[in-house]
């Protein structure tokens, strides 16, 4: 179990952060979720899981009929892993747990990427029973499909605690899918995640995650990143359906010369939904790079928008962007762009802008032929691609399909 | 000779509760190219945007009737699909819509990839159907689309606003031949199936295109009618004011 490599002093740090607020968001009460021991059965053929769960991951981008485009898939359903398998050399996909077990020398990566004590989020997944996966791209391999994981919420009002560990060995190219999603349209639940990758030297990863929860489900991901010098780290998050509440605010940071980090946000939110969700690099090596965009899209939510990007070693270039779009209702979008810099020559910038539709624009493509409402939906289309540089072509075009899926419920 | 197939009458319209257009009247028949001179702040731009039924220009009085439907209270969208289409003078910059899915929009149902390419590659555009419509574009860039964009939609009726403003003088024989490909100028005039109303500030565009019919506009009048060239020669000899100072000795007329 995951026990054996969490020393006392992850568990005696974690104690003493029980009751530490996390530092956005609302506060949520712990006591109000169950916590889960049961194991589930070992599903060897993930095709044969329940058509509605399957659906479901689908939903999320998680393909189990076909998994010929995929490197590997792990899924893990409330706290317990039910499918892990690898199709392609030079990738290892397990459970953290049965990881941790493999290998002693993972115990130096736990816990280093973000902190046990973060705040008592953290503090519960180290304290209770949780389960991860664990991915790693071998020195000198490069995936050219992805790796798919999800995440399932089975059980009502469960607090699903996960702690994933990605490794990119050196000059390694490593994609991967991950989609978050639950079994009921209407439960209560709460998703705890703490993701922790470590890029080295030389290496690739892609991060595409997609959620996909209900509007009762309150979520608290907690990542850190590492990237080491000419190190890659593309993230890509994507949420339009509708949850209660959600709190991030990943961490990466350029360790390394040359290290390059770029988050890519897309949000919506419906009535109800209150997002409070950033992306947040420290460059500390020379040379290193990154970009940080976001699009969110309110139709009656709350989303606080945040970027931070700081500046500690010469040579280093960083732009925030952050735009948002208020398209009905009472939203509220809320842009907090942050930039710090400790020294001379760097080189940090921000734009955001948040409103609503221009008028000028709509009346643009009236003038075209279109429709008030096809105008209004170009627009927004438009708003929301993002054209991400380094993704595989089949992720891209993955992710556009989710992004386009979200269309439909906006207009 | 065609039919009327524009007929403005006794048009009156103002903009944020300001009356700009006083009585405009006038006819065009398809296969005809007409002209709009005329000072600064004279009304000119107005008038197409009346006729193309942005709501910001409310008609007041007098009528709009095009290939004989009365459209004066047709929303915008109505009457570009109805066949008229505007080149727009400043377009705005519309992020994440990329030129291709602008053209895309104005053919509409029609096959599109390879026609797309062709209207691109004759608007000398190719390189920018990718890009996001109108961000960063020259002054030449933005006419070339904008008649790019007209070249996919086909109006009978073309509106454009001063083709020729901000251009040099490499694109503006590219432009004069997208907008006599647009106008059928090579088609026997009995023959089209479409018309244009220019406004043309400096009047460049009338050494690329064949106008039969010009107008001066003055303070929301159209203060003269006649051969586009002649009036063209007097304005460049004798300037606006002179213009000015002959509609005020003759009663305004249509």
């Amino acid at each position: 179990m995951v026990k054996t490599a969490s020393s006392e002093k992850h568990k005696d740090k974690a104690r003493a952060a029980t009751a530490k607020p996390a530092a956005y968001g609302e506060d949520i009460d712990l006591g109000a979720y169950v916590s889960s021991t049961e194991e589930q059965p070992y599903q060897a053929d993930p095709s044969k899981l329940p058509a509605r769960a399957k659906k479901r991951m689908l939903e999320a981008g998680v393909i189990l009929d076909d998994p010929g485009q995929r490197a590997g898939t792990f899924i893990q359903m409330d706290n317990a892993p039910v499918h892990s398998s690898v199709r392609q050399e030079g990738v290892e996909v397990m459970a953290v747990s049965q990881a941790l077990e493999k290998y002693d020398w993972l115990s130096d990566y736990w816990w280093q990427a973000v902190a046990v004590d973060t705040d008592k989020f953290t503090a519960n997944i180290e304290l209770n029973k949780h389960n991860g996966y664990f991915i790693r791209a071998l020195p000198g391999y490069k995936t050219i499909y992805p790796v798919q994981t999800c995440l399932y919420l089975a059980k009502a009002r469960l607090a699903q605690n996960v702690h994933n560990i990605i490794i990119a060995e050196e000059n390694s190219e490593l994609h991967i899918i991950t989609g978050c999603t639950t079994a009921s349209n209407e439960e209560a639940g709460l998703h705890l995640g703490v993701s922790e990758f470590y890029i080295k030297k030389g290496a690739k990863v892609t991060f595409t995650m997609i959620h996909s929860w209900n509007p009762e489900v309150a979520v608290r991901p907690r990542t850190g990143v590492m990237v080491e010098e000419n190190g890659l780290f593309l993230s890509n998050y994507v949420l339009t359906k509708p949850v209660r509440s959600l709190q991030m605010y990943p961490t990466a940071r350029c360790v390394g010369e040359n290290a390059v980090v770029r988050f890519n946000s897309i949000l919506v939110a419906a009535p109800g939904s209150s997002l409070d969700v950033g992306s947040r690099v420290i460059l500390d090596a020379k040379g290193a790079k990154t970009e940080i965009i976001s699009r969110a899209i309110t139709t009656g939510g709350s989303i606080v928008a945040r970027g931070y990007i700081e500046g500690n070693a010469p040579d280093v270039k960083g732009h925030l962007e952050c735009r948002g779009l208020i398209l009905m209702g009472k939203g509220i979008i809320h842009a907090i762009p942050e930039l710090k810099g400790t020294l001379a020559g760097i080189d940090l910038s921000h734009e955001a802008a948040v409103g609503k539709i221009a008028e000028e624009e709509v009346e643009y493509l009236m003038a075209r032929g279109l429709t008030r409402s096809e105008a209004t939906a170009t627009i927004v289309r438009g708003f929301l691609r993002v054209d991400i540089e380094g993704l595989p072509p089949l992720l891209s075009a993955e992710l556009q399909r989710a992004i386009e899926a979200s269309e439909e419920d906006l207009m | 000779m065609g039919d009327v197939a524009l007929s403005i009458e006794q048009l009156k319209v103002e903009v944020e509760g300001r009356e700009i257009l006083h009585n405009i009247s006038l006819e065009m028949k398809l296969g005809e190219t007409h002209v709009l001179f005329g000072p600064n702040g004279s009304g000119k731009t107005t008038l197409l945007m009346a006729i193309m039924g942005f709501p910001k220009y409310r008609v007041t009085k007098g009528k709009i009737v095009f290939k004989g439907q009365n459209i004066t209270k047709l929303p915008l969208d109505e009457r570009a699909r109805l066949g008229i289409g505007m080149s727009f003078q400043r377009p705005p910059v519309v992020r994440g819509v990329k030129t291709r899915d602008m053209v895309a929009a104005c053919l509409k149902g029609q096959d599109q990839e390879e026609l797309i390419s062709q209207l691109a590659a004759k608007a000398d555009l190719a390189d920018f159907l990718d890009r996001e419509i109108n961000y960063g574009f020259s002054g030449g860039e933005l006419k070339r689309s904008e008649l790019m964009q007209l070249l996919a939609q086909r109006p009978t009726l073309t509106l454009i606003d001063e083709p020729e403003s901000g251009v040099d003088l490499v694109n503006i024989a590219l432009i004069g031949e997208l907008l006599n490909n647009l106008l059928e100028k090579d088609c026997p005039i009995p023959e089209r199936k479409c018309m244009g109303l220019i406004i043309t500030h400096t009047g460049h565009i009338l050494d690329y295109v064949n106008a039969r019919t010009g107008y001066v506009m003055c303070d929301g009048v159209i203060g003269c009618e006649g051969d586009p060239h002649e009036i063209l020669a007097t304005i460049r000899e004798k300037g606006y004011e002179e213009c000015v100072k002959c509609f005020m000795r003759r009663a305004p007329s249509g």
